[in-house]
């Protein structure tokens, strides 16, 4: 079930902030997927009132609204740490070391595929390629890259977006 | 119409263009198996099961595929007999297999599938898709891993009932059908129609079996233990029992529940007769007063809530009446509790239903003469009672035929047709006409208000008034005759809305399946039925008049008010982030 | 506009930005306002120069000189230097053959015919004006001005250009069909949801010259009779969108998108749309269900998009690659670009060789090369050198070829290529770890609706999965193969159709290497950690 409160990272879901965000869309089917673009940009998930405010101006059942979004891995109905973490394990950065590259992960942030750090801070996530392959093995940390990666890299990494969201 | 002539296993056969391959397998009399195909309803190549050859590169679904001029078909090589086996084998990996113990045993299209194509081991296994199994509803029960995502659920509620309480969510092996949010079912705006039941294939939706707490109660000697019967199931129940569809047996349905020991057997039909009479009172009450209209029936459960969920605002333009089975069960525990001299407390009352909303609606705490006591104890649906029969060893085809007992039992033509959609509204017709001209109807059968169509409409010349009325079945139908009303564009009297398609004939509680061949067959039984009974009007039902004039008084009298009438409730469209809700009174 | 006397074009591709080149940038543009030089040098930004595997990377002009591996302290000595002093620095600068073309980042690139790609690393992607003045949308105005639909059809139907997404069909045709389809609504979508594991070529093109994709849509949105183009762009590729949208409004702006464009009465819009992850969204029924707004599940064909496709109307559907390719057929006319490659395949094709190779990159070369060449010349041999094994062709989805596959050319008649992606792997890795990997991608990305691809990736990967830790059966080899044919010709759109190709094909090469795992519960190259206690530890 959906949280509908605070989430860590973000401001309390407001209805009439959610309805503003959701409105500057066109109300026709379409618009489903960038609206659920505009709505994890600024509340770093799907909320229950989101989707139900999604369904009611699309017109559509809010089953369909979370449906659809819980089909796209950039959307997400849960939230996310601050920085998330996405790293390819796809073949290309798989045979480049990929696995070391999350051990090392894992083991900076104590949590594994599809958690989030206590502190709210890091969201890990093991994803099918981005189209790196040329630096491989990569990860993203929200829209940032990082390739060429050996395992000795990712402390160093992560504890600059430590600083920067503590 | 422009016809295309194509080879199905060297055959010739000629179809409408635009057929698919399997309808034209289907008109040379080639047998292609299918599993997630819902003729008319849904057809979207999910399963894989029909594939033929149509030579290309690799197999395509017969039932999407799209039949054209000279194409040639191969329904049966050891290429498709292989790819079939296989892809249900697959689906068994992912299914979990408690066969003996299913509540769909021996009338699973899975398990009738893999018997067609001989499947005869588990070459594959592996994970199971996490369970949900989900109890929260009154009505349905989901069970997660029996489901094969055929998403034949999906589409009936979403698109012939417009209710979208389910939806798949996650993706590829993760994929799971549930409720929005990923809510228990009660948490959304289901309807509990049991349609998805009606079109699930396997056993991953089923209504809540409550049999045994009939066979408790009557099993329990301080109970009296009476039963109703809607008129739909007595057109339906010797489907379960191997009978062709539109097998007409409401005297044997009566002796079997007599020896299964319900103390009285009783006749819904009773209460749909007592329902015209408040009914159409109400109707000319409003007509004459300037009261709401167009007024809606208020028989069927699933549409209740829908209007109750998606249009509250038009909550007045329903009839304050409750549905026949909640009539019936207030006068038991009242008319019927005093006659006998009984103690409401002790009797129990059972009612087989087409319908698996009936189970909400019993539940609702308005629903009850005494405070504290249900005024309906336990509902079952057609498949339950066929399920009881089954267990007591009843040869049911060739019962001798019985009767219901009185006074609850006795019943007119016109109730027996609230079983079919327009029922309910020819059944008024019948009453309202005589009551207000005084006249005798030569001819009482309404034929254009009849048929399976969606939406209908007719006026009909009753005195110096036109009677504009409509009617719908379906609940994307009644959204559109609830557009119009709410635009102001509908200048009805009177409109007749069933949840179901077909009416209750087509319940989510009948026996399984329900097509639209099998819709008409149980029509057709109904209007046999009425056709057969003498008494054909409601407002000539002889007990009736006697509970009118033993108890009740008059039509819409007090009596009739605090029994008979009751409101209804607003409710969110999202119950679960919005439990406030409203109570008004419906008129 | 100022007259600058030189500018410097400073890659900011994805690849040079890991390599640090915003810094490099940053102490460029500092360095240049220090030394007062900013009315006389201007500062661009560019796409992807194709060698970012010396990035950071930037090019000087007018002189054409090519800077690599900049380091932050190397920047004041390049504009005290260069700019100031018009000396080169030559210790930074890459050898090879100069005027106007990108420097090789090794003799390989030689190898290379730039069409698609000839302006990535010359211009600045996000100015009109720089893709004007090297021609741009010149042909647009020949296409709209000059040219019948019919013309313009015909023209990509002489070139014989095919599909370059993968499927191969040919672009013409598609053309010819949606154009001769009835519907008021017709539409131009360009599939830049470029998700196949080992390609990147897409995003390159869509970084370095969105203008060219920009032209090509309204050429074929002219050609079809479409009123509208989408520009379906994976989600994950924030600067494709950037770029994109910079330029779709640009050309808005100047009019050559909008009402009436050219003077020629056609209408035209172009939207970007941001997928959200879901590699199946590259299938194009399950791209239209997305752009619709649902579920990305692939539907059943026929109907096929040139008949019913977005909105139920004709619908174009090409890929990034394709489209980029029609400017320069409608320039040089479709008898050029068909006298290109072999004779069933036409022009040049983009590879993008990744894993063990020591030049990872994007190449552009005509059809009818050899992999030998490729993997060889252009990507330089394995990263390691040691001996090659084996490359997937296209990707997990393509077949794995090994080397005795080195002098077939790349071809739809011989050796296909995919979209291009090369995933080469040296003697060290573990052909059942990638197979095991590659079927991991599918099951992820499996939409679920239909059965064979739903479960059935799911029960081929648990059998690799046992098979890479020790645990697998001898039956599992036939088990293997029955689902590979059976995923192959059943499933319902091309996602289930391949996802046992990688197998299928590397287990012709490799018997001997699934049996040791699966009988003998033993990892040749130790990368598989065996949990029965045969094999090494993963490496």
């Amino acid at each position: 079930m959906l949280e509908t409160t605070q989430c860590p990272n973000c401001k309390k879901t407001d209805v009439a902030d959610i309805r503003d965000c959701v409105r500057q869309f066109g109300r026709d089917q379409g618009n489903l997927i960038p609206i659920l673009h505009a709505v994890q940009k600024k509340y770093g998930y799907l909320t229950a009132d989101a989707t139900e405010e999604i369904a009611d101006w699309l017109g559509i059942h809010a089953s369909e609204v979370y449906g659809t979004a819980t089909f796209y891995t950039l959307f997400s109905t849960k939230p996310l740490g601050k920085y998330v973490v996405r790293l390819c394990d796809s073949p290309p950065c798989h045979i480049e070391g990929s696995l070391s590259i999350q051990k090392a992960i894992e083991e900076d942030l104590g949590v594994g595929n599809g958690e989030t750090t206590e502190d709210g801070l890091f969201t890990l996530e093991v994803v099918s390629c981005f189209g790196l392959c040329g630096v491989a093995p990569a990860i993203m940390v929200n829209d940032e890259v990082h390739g060429n990666l050996t395992p000795e890299m990712i402390p160093a990494i992560l504890s600059k977006y430590r600083k920067e969201g503590n | 119409m422009e016809q295309v002539t194509l080879t199905i296993d060297g055959k010739e056969v000629s179809v409408p263009k635009g057929s698919t391959v399997l309808d034209a397998s289907k008109a040379a009399g080639i047998g292609i198996p299918t599993l997630c195909h819902l003729e008319n309803v849904h057809a979207i190549g999910a399963c894989r099961i029909c594939l033929v050859d149509v030579g290309a590169r690799s197999l395509q679904t017969a039932c999407t595929y799209p039949a054209s001029e000279g194409m040639k078909v191969v329904t049966n090589n050891p290429r498709v007999r292989s790819a079939r086996k296989t892809v249900v084998e697959l689906m068994l990996s992912a299914h979990r297999q408690e066969c003996t113990c299913c509540p769909r045993s021996l009338n699973c299209e899975l398990q009738k599938v893999a018997k067609i194509l001989g499947i005869q081991e588990h070459r594959f296994d592996g994970e199971m898709p996490e369970q949900i199994l989900d109890t929260s509803s009154p009505s349905i029960t989901r069970d997660s891993s029996k489901c094969i995502l055929c998403r034949r659920c999906v589409t009936v509620c979403q698109q012939v009932q417009g209710v979208g309480a389910l939806f798949p969510v996650d993706r590829g092996f993760e994929t799971a059908i549930v409720p929005a949010l990923k809510n228990d079912l009660i948490d959304v705006a289901c309807v509990m129609c049991g349609q998805c039941v009606s079109v699930c294939p396997v056993g991953a939706l089923y209504e809540k079996d409550s049999t045994d707490d009939v066979w408790k109660a009557i099993a329990d000697p301080t109970k009296h233990v009476v039963v109703q019967t809607a008129p739909a199931v007595r057109a339906a129940l010797g489907e379960e029992f191997g009978m062709p569809a539109g097998t007409r047996v409401t005297g044997q349905m009566v002796t079997a529940l007599r020896q299964m020991g319900f103390d009285k057997v009783f006749d819904t039909d009773f209460t749909a007769d007592l329902t015209i009479l408040e009914e159409g009172n109400e109707l000319l009450h409003r007509v004459k007063n300037g009261g709401t209209l167009p007024m809606i029936t208020s028989c069927s459960p699933g549409w209740i809530k829908y209007i109750e969920h998606f249009y509250p605002t038009l909550l007045p333009h329903l009839s304050t009446c409750k549905s026949p089975q909640q009539m019936f069960g207030a006068l038991a525990k009242t008319y019927y509790a005093e006659k006998a001299g009984i103690k409401p407390e002790d009797i129990f009352v059972v009612s087989i239903m087409p319908c698996t909303a009936k189970k909400y609606e019993c539940q609702r705490t308005e629903m009850s003469a005494h405070p504290g006591i249900p005024d309906v104890d336990v509902v079952l649906t057609t498949r339950e009672l066929g399920k009881m029969i089954r267990e007591m060893g009843m040869d049911f085809a060739n019962l001798p035929k019985g009767e219901c007992d009185s006074p609850l039992g006795l019943s007119t033509g016109a109730a027996v047709i609230f079983g079919a959609t327009g029922g309910v509204m020819e059944a008024a017709l019948r009453t309202v006409y005589e009551v207000v001209t005084g006249e005798t109807l030569d001819n009482v059968n309404f034929t254009a208000i009849r048929g399976l169509e969606g939406v209908k409409e007719a006026t009909v010349k009753v005195g110096d008034l036109d009677v504009k009325v409509a009617i719908a079945s379906g609940l994307s139908n009644a959204k559109k005759l609830m557009e119009k009303i709410k635009n102001g564009e509908a200048d009805y009297h009177f409109i007749e809305i069933m949840c179901c398609p077909g009416g209750c004939l087509g319940g989510g509680g009948q026996p399984i399946p329900t097509t639209n061949e099998i819709r008409k067959a149980r029509m057709g039984a109904i209007y046999e039925e009425d056709e057969h009974l003498t008494i054909r009007k409601s407002h000539e039902n002889p007990a009736v008049l006697a509970l009118y004039a033993e108890f009740l008084g008059e039509p819409l009298g007090h009596k009739s008010h605090e029994l008979l009438h009751t409101h209804y409730t607003p409710r969110a469209k999202y119950p679960e982030t919005d439990k406030e809700e409203v109570t008004t009174g419906g008129e | 506009m100022p007259l600058y006397r030189s500018h410097i074009l400073v890659c900011t591709g994805t690849t040079c930005v890991l390599k640090g080149c915003t810094a490099v940038q940053s102490a460029l543009i500092a360095e240049i306002k220090r030394r007062g030089l900013e009315n006389e040098v201007k500062v661009v930004e560019t796409g992807c120069l194709g060698i970012s595997e010396k990035g950071p990377v930037m090019i000087v002009y007018p002189e054409g000189v090519t800077y690599c591996q900049l380091k932050v302290s190397d920047i004041p000595e390049i504009v005290e230097e260069h700019l100031l002093k018009g000396r080169t620095v030559s210790r930074l600068v890459y050898t090879g053959p100069v005027t106007g073309e990108v420097k090789p980042a090794h003799p390989g690139r030689q190898k290379e015919q730039r069409i698609v790609l000839k302006n990535i690393g010359i211009i600045d992607p996000t100015s009109i004006e720089e893709y004007i003045a090297y021609g741009g949308y010149e042909v647009l105005g020949k296409a709209l001005t000059q040219m019948t639909p019919e013309q313009v059809v015909a023209e990509v139907k002489t070139s014989q250009l095919r599909g370059r997404g993968g499927a191969a069909f040919p672009t013409g045709i598609k053309w010819e069909l949606t154009a001769q389809a009835k519907g008021d609504n017709k539409s131009v979508i360009c599939n830049a949801d470029e998700g196949e594991p080992g390609n990147f070529k897409d995003r390159l093109i869509l970084e370095g010259d969105p203008h060219c994709v920009v032209e090509a849509m309204i050429i074929a949105g002219y050609a079809v009779g479409a009123k509208t183009g989408y520009l379906y762009i994976r989600g994950e590729y924030h600067q494709s969108v950037a770029h994109t949208e910079k330029a779709i409004a640009d050309a808005k702006a100047m009019g050559l998108l909008g009402k009436d464009i050219f003077g020629s009465g056609f209408d035209y819009d172009i939207k970007v749309f941001k997928g959200a992850g879901a590699y199946v969204c590259g299938e194009e029924t399950a791209l239209i269900e997305s752009l619709e707004g649902r579920r990305g599940e692939s539907m059943v064909k026929p109907p096929f998009p040139p008949t019913q496709g977005l909105w139920g109307q004709p619908t174009v559907i090409n890929n990034v690659e394709t489209l980029a390719n029609i400017p320069h057929i409608i320039l040089n006319g479709g008898e050029w670009y068909a006298g290109i490659g072999t004779e069933k395949s036409k022009g040049t094709k983009i590879f993008s060789p990744c894993g063990d190779v020591f030049y990872p990159g994007v190449y552009e070369v005509p059809f009818g090369i050899t992999m030998r060449e490729v993997i060889y010349e252009l990507a330089g041999g394995t990263k390691s050198g040691k001996p090659f094994k084996a490359v997937l062709v296209g990707g997990p989805s393509g077949a794995c070829v090994g080397a005795e596959s080195m002098d077939k050319t790349f071809a739809y008649e011989d050796l296909a290529p995919g979209a291009g992606a090369l995933i080469v792997m040296d003697e060290d890795k573990c052909i059942v770890d990638t197979v095991n990997n590659c079927l991991k991608f599918f099951v992820h990305e499996s939409c679920g609706q239909c059965i064979p691809c739903r479960e059935g990736t799911k029960r081929m990967y648990e059998m690799t999965k046992s098979w890479t830790e020790g645990q697998g059966e001898e039956a599992d080899l036939a088990l293997m193969q029955a689902l590979t044919s059976n995923l192959a010709l059943t499933s319902r759109c091309g996602l289930g159709q391949v996802a046992g190709t990688a197998f299928a094909t590397s287990y012709k090469l490799f018997p001997d290497e699934y049996l040791s795992h699966v009988v003998g519960a033993e990892c040749p190259t130790g990368k598989c950690t065996m949990t029965n206690g045969g094999g090494k530890n993963n490496g």
